[in-house]
């Protein structure tokens, strides 16, 4: 007689799967990584490949010899969280410290918990964070564009954030502007900052991308973006001298990679779409008070971080919407 | 014509209808036909025959043990070998009445010709009491009696009925080639159902990969009262609740039945039921059963024999395959796997599944990443990964408020999970387990 595997339903299962989820997102970031090298060359080559391998290497180190389980460092989140701490590093900043940035994502940001799926915080910015308090001279020095084959020794200049909140001090937006870079340079990257998070437009082409293959939904980037541009909007019109436009703020600094790629991580984020509609106005608020009111010049990072610890509350208090909970009389 | 569909939640699995638009094939009796007496929802049915008796087809041989119960009639002319215990499709041993097929002869009341019969003169109340006695119960596959749908409870009113074409499950296409072929006599039995239940209006909901179903239907229904809505392919729109939404836009309260908005569902196969019982004084004695898997020979559509058994009709579709590791009665979303393909077909039995062995195996479990789908997913509004996580850890005091009962067991949530975690394994099992916790304190 033939013997029949026995199991409940269902009997179907999707072809999705960790491993292709990460991948995905993985090649989303190509068209900012393309911009970055095309604008800080060998540097950004350099930190990109130290940041994988290094958070590959400790996973697996972590998972063999002090957890002791199967090691998951090839499933892509390791390579996934050396990509996006690398897209969040000047790219003229020495390999060793990037090797400590991955050892403070992988080990305390994620295997502490009790690795994937388990953390708290987002592993890349816990890593950045670590990085910006430890070296804050390395992290705050951002190489100017166009220097292909200098690494460390490129000349440095300031982001177009820190030239605005150094020169609020002193003088008024309308002043400042000039000095930083045209919103098209913007736009396309031609701009001094972190790794990747130069080029809006590279960035948003991820997200579609994104959001094509159905990775993430739209509620947390869009409602992110929307809170920045709605909230800086409100200071802009209120006082056009002391505040910079929204679009600056849209489209400077680390936004547009904190909105589309570390807020949306899964593990970090809500699990109702209410909830992730509440997380990111929560994210672009805190952004904005930080950048405006705040003695950072960028506040992205720390907004996600404070929203990741927000995340477990959201999630016990914001339901979504059950069906039959509201009965339509007839 | 527009499309509608339910809003919240539901996937896409591969359709795979690799029997759509096969004509149905009406099968000759088996040698042996095995017909148990709990094939519905409620208390099973009571044996009015003995070993060694003659039966006819059409005969009544178990009579209904309650309100919510069904008659049995026999399905086959012979013999009766034993009454005893058979392994049916639920993978338990349950009474049943075993025959011995000799020809194949009907009992005198029944109308075995093709004539469509229209415009029924009998009364609403005449009408209920013929669907009673023919045993008629829902066949899309929950199996409901259907005399009780159509007696609405006192305070409450019907407005619509809604018929049910929707097939969304993968590779079934019973459903589909009934409104191809059986489009006239389906109509007339939704005109019986609407009279029975005293409503003015009804909806057919199909499916939109199968425009020739709807196009077939548009045409039969003009000039009466029934209306054909088109619907955007998405699963589990043949759920009760996800398609009153979808039709009607009203919300089936929590706990609630669609009577509680006004409304009253079948599926097609319970409505041609309908027409055969009323107007051709014919029990429900076969339906139609899709036959299918991607390394059977030929995937079909079989008219056959309520108790033949599910291994016949694999071999006429056939042979079973050298790989076929899962055999599934029904479809793949909702349908249970068979240890044995010795059991009988039943009322319910929408489908036979064969599965290979790639398709048979679940994929290795791994951590949940908090990715949301399952959440996303959810037809109901729940969030499958807490419930599973409550499950898991034996809190089941905490699964009731997060609404686990209202869990209509479609499988979207394990369905996309990238991790592969058995939520719904979880879920019913925490379903079990809340229904003991509330029986218990009810009793008290």
């Amino acid at each position: 007689m033939n013997k029949f595997i026995v199991s409940p339903s269902p009997h179907a299962y999707t072809d999705e799967s960790v491993p292709k989820l990460m991948y995905g997102v993985i090649i989303s970031l190509l068209p900012a990584l393309a911009v970055s090298v095309f604008f800080f060359g060998i540097g950004m080559i350099v930190v990109t490949t130290v940041s994988i391998v290094s958070c590959i290497l400790f996973e697996y180190l972590i998972q063999k010899y002090m957890m002791k389980v199967k090691p998951t460092h090839l499933d892509g989140s390791a390579m996934l969280t050396g990509m996006l701490l690398a897209f969040c590093l000047p790219t003229n900043i020495p390999f060793w410290i990037v090797m400590i940035g991955a050892l403070a994502a992988v080990g305390i940001g994620k295997m502490t918990f009790g690795g994937l799926g388990n953390n708290i915080f987002n592993p890349a910015l816990v890593g950045r964070v670590f990085l910006f308090i430890s070296f804050p001279v390395a992290m705050t020095s951002w190489p100017e564009v166009g220097q292909w084959m200098n690494y460390t020794d490129a000349v440095t200049g300031a982001t177009p954030l820190g030239l605005m909140k150094e020169g609020l001090a002193t003088q008024t937006v309308a002043e400042i502007m000039p000095r930083v870079p045209s919103f098209l340079h913007l736009l396309m990257g031609k701009t001094m900052g972190s790794a990747g998070e130069v080029s809006a437009l590279a960035l948003l082409l991820g997200m579609c991308y994104l959001l094509y293959r159905k990775i993430i939904s739209w509620h947390i980037p869009i409602t992110i973006l929307a809170t920045v541009v709605v909230f800086s909007g409100i200071l802009w019109l209120a006082n056009p001298d002391r505040f910079a436009d929204p679009l600056f703020h849209l489209l400077s600094g680390g936004l547009m990679l904190g909105a589309i790629y570390m807020a949306t991580d899964y593990v970090t984020s809500p699990m109702s779409h209410k909830g992730m509609i509440i997380y990111g106005v929560g994210i672009g608020v805190v952004t904005v008070l930080i950048r405006v009111f705040g003695a950072y010049p960028e506040g992205v990072q720390f907004a996600i971080l404070i929203f990741n610890g927000f995340t477990p509350l959201i999630n016990k208090f914001v339901k979504p919407k059950r069906f039959g909970k509201e009965v339509k009389h007839v | 014509m527009s499309l509608k569909t339910f809003s919240r939640g539901g996937v896409h699995p591969p359709e795979h209808k690799l029997s759509a638009g096969n004509k149905i094939i009406e099968l000759p009796p088996p040698e042996v036909a095995v017909i148990p007496v709990a094939q519905h929802l409620g208390a099973p049915s009571k044996v009015l025959v003995n070993r060694g008796d003659q039966v006819k087809v059409g005969q009544l041989i178990a009579e209904s043990a309650g309100f919510v119960s069904s008659n049995i009639h026999s399905s086959v002319s012979g013999k009766v070998l034993k009454v005893d215990q058979f392994m049916d499709s639920s993978g338990y041993r349950r009474l049943a009445i075993q025959i011995q097929v000799e020809g194949d002869q009907w009992l005198d009341t029944i109308d075995r010709s093709d004539d469509l019969v229209r415009n029924s003169v009998l009364p609403a109340e005449d009408i209920r009491k013929k669907i009673l006695e023919a045993g008629i119960v829902g066949l899309g596959g929950a199996t409901f009696p259907s005399h009780v749908k159509l007696m609405v409870p006192q305070g409450k009113t019907s407005e619509y009925l809604l018929i049910n074409g929707v097939e969304c499950e993968p590779y079934l296409t019973a459903d589909h080639s009934l409104m191809m072929e059986r489009s006239e006599e389906l109509l007339s039995g939704i005109q019986l159902l609407m009279k029975g239940l005293g409503v003015e209006r009804a909806i057919i909901g199909i499916e939109n990969n199968k425009p020739d179903a709807i196009q077939k239907m548009q045409q039969v229904v003009q000039g009466s009262s029934v209306a054909v809505q088109g619907l955007k392919v998405k699963y589990p729109q043949g759920g009760e609740k996800q398609l009153v939404k979808a039709l009607l836009k009203r919300e089936v309260p929590s706990g609630g039945l669609p009577i509680d908005v006004g409304v009253v569902v079948f599926n097609v196969g319970t409505a041609l039921a309908t027409y055969e019982a009323v107007m051709k004084n014919r029990p429900l004695i076969d339906r139609v059963v899709t036959v299918t898997g991607k390394s059977l020979e030929k995937p079909s559509n079989f008219q056959v024999r309520i108790g033949t058994p599910v291994s016949y009709l694999i071999e006429q579709a056939g042979g079973l395959p050298e790989n076929t590791a899962k055999v599934i009665n029904g479809g793949p979303m909702m349908g249970r796997a068979l240890s044995t393909i010795d059991v009988p077909v039943v009322k319910g039995s929408s489908g036979i599944l064969l599965m290979n062995e790639d398709e048979a195996r679940r994929k290795e479990v791994k951590p949940c990443i908090r990715c949301a789908k399952c959440v996303t997913v959810c037809p109901m509004g729940l969030e499958p990964y807490l419930l599973m996580t409550l499950s898991e850890k034996s809190l089941y005091e905490g699964m009731e408020p997060e609404k686990v009962m209202d869990c209509i067991e479609c499988g979207s949530c394990s369905y996309t999970c990238p991790s592969s975690r058995p939520l719904l394994d979880y879920i019913r099992l925490g379903k079990g387990e809340v229904g003991k916790i509330m029986r218990a304190s009810s009793a008290v």
